[in-house]
């Protein structure tokens, strides 16, 4: 039981996913300042944020709506956001071997901080939060299946193997998915996936800091607005690496460490160029984005992946 | 400087705050933000929600009708918050000082932690205020 904890609450779990989630902030705020000729800010600036939201600031509670709601909503999220990352880092760093199925359970975790978002920004009673709510839904709505059809390609390209451990060992003997045509057209959807769990910016519709003055998290102050971007930090963290599993090769012990350290850091360069170099998509275009143009990637996938490509 | 004190000064979120400004020390805050100048060095963001603010920025003259706005704002603000009136219009009234509808400068509304003068300031006198508030104390 106690090592459950350790797991849960310290390494591969929460204590870690966060460190190693603000690390990775930092550098996606760093290669945007770079981008953007800017200097940056400071290595440890995620952190200077969190404790400040966290110790310094006063929680303010919205007038009209539900407050008990409010406040419960982050801590969701973050519960869905680390226990997510438990199940992908167990069998990533070869510490458990997970259970049959369990990348089903990763797939509704992954969902739950958006959700708690979403039940947040409504319990708040604020419009403009009401407006990035529905946006939210609607982008859920859009890229669910998507995600959803990319993780069933995986599991038929790996023969039918329901679980995290098998899927990288597959890969680990034979050779990463990513080095077949199907594999790249799944990489391709995953990462515009992920660009839209993580509302970074083509995706960032529910936030939309110029016109909904950041939306859904705008009547969040203090206490559970660090809880928020904690769970923003995990996520940025687990869902790459969750890429990283599933496509290119997970983690071989020893050196290889470094090897996958990579991995991700290119996956996360790739997610802030992305959002460096493309303007905020309009709702329907981005429903219109994932439901025809990537369903229509991973379904030319899934039919190369029946003819072994 | 205790731990609270400092993860606070060196994350300071900015709302910005316009009366009736007649838009330089608007486009002067702006280029605080551009790659020449970078405010984001400091750890300075500029916010879209007084709920995730730190500091509350004032420029231009305020009149009868922006002063319910900025108490409102102050009275919304997460406490500890500062504020920085700037530009001539924000720290004393300047031509503006004997109109019919000014309604005080920032300091007569609400409490005022940092002056930075000028008509519109330059974008290093900004700076320069900016990371003298940030090591007050």
């Amino acid at each position: 039981m106690a090592v459950y904890l350790f797991y849960f609450l310290i390494f591969p779990g929460l204590l870690f996913m966060a460190v190693a989630g603000a690390l990775l902030s930092w550098y996606d705020r760093k290669i945007t300042a770079r981008v953007q000729f800017r200097k940056g800010p400071p290595l440890l600036q995620p952190f200077y944020d969190f404790f400040k939201l966290l110790l310094v600031k006063e929680t303010i509670l919205p007038k009209h709506g539900s407050r008990s709601v409010f406040l419960i909503a982050p801590l969701l999220g973050v519960f869905g956001a680390a226990m997510a990352g438990l199940f992908i880092l167990l069998p990533l760093f070869d510490i458990e071997t997970g259970f049959r199925g369990d990348i089903i359970v990763i797939f509704y975790l992954l969902t739950l901080p958006s959700f708690s978002y979403i039940i947040g920004s409504l319990a708040s009673g604020n419009p403009l939060a009401a407006v990035g709510a529905s946006r939210e839904m609607k982008l859920i709505i859009s890229y669910e299946l998507t995600f959803l059809l990319v993780v069933a390609a995986v599991i038929m390209k790996s023969g039918q193997q329901f679980d995290m451990n098998s899927i990288i060992e597959t890969q680990q003997t034979g050779r990463p998915f990513i080095g077949s045509i199907s594999g790249v057209l799944l990489f391709v959807a995953g990462v515009f996936c992920i660009q839209a769990k993580l509302a970074l910016v083509p995706f960032d519709m529910s936030e939309a800091e110029t016109e909904l003055a950041s939306g859904i998290y705008i009547e969040y102050s203090g206490p559970p607005y660090a809880m928020i971007k904690l769970a923003k930090y995990i996520m940025f963290f687990i869902l790459p690496a969750f890429l990283v599993a599933i496509l290119m090769n997970g983690m071989n012990p020893g050196v290889n460490i470094i090897w996958f350290i990579l991995k991700i850091l290119g996956v996360v360069l790739l997610l802030t160029l992305i959002r460096n170099t493309n303007p905020r998509l309009k709702i329907k275009q981005a429903s219109g984005f994932f439901l025809i143009w990537m369903n229509l990637l991973v379904v030319v996938a899934i039919v190369l992946i029946a003819f072994g490509l | 400087m205790g731990f609270k004190d400092y993860c606070f000064r060196k994350s300071l979120w900015v709302f910005h705050f316009g009366g009736a400004s007649c838009n330089n020390c608007d486009i002067e805050i702006l280029d605080c933000l551009t790659p020449r100048h970078d405010l984001e060095r400091f750890g300075i963001l500029l916010v879209g929600s007084i709920r995730h603010a730190d500091v509350l920025l004032v420029n231009g003259s305020i009149n009868r009708r922006d002063r319910d706005r900025l108490l409102e704002l102050y009275r919304q603000a997460p406490k500890p918050i500062l504020v920085v009136a700037i530009g001539a219009c924000g720290c004393t009234g300047g031509i503006f000082a004997e109109g019919n509808t000014f309604a005080g400068p920032v300091d007569k509304i609400i409490p005022v932690d940092a002056y930075i003068p000028g008509c519109p300031p330059k974008p290093e006198a900004i700076i320069s205020g900016i990371v003298k508030l940030a090591g007050k104390k």
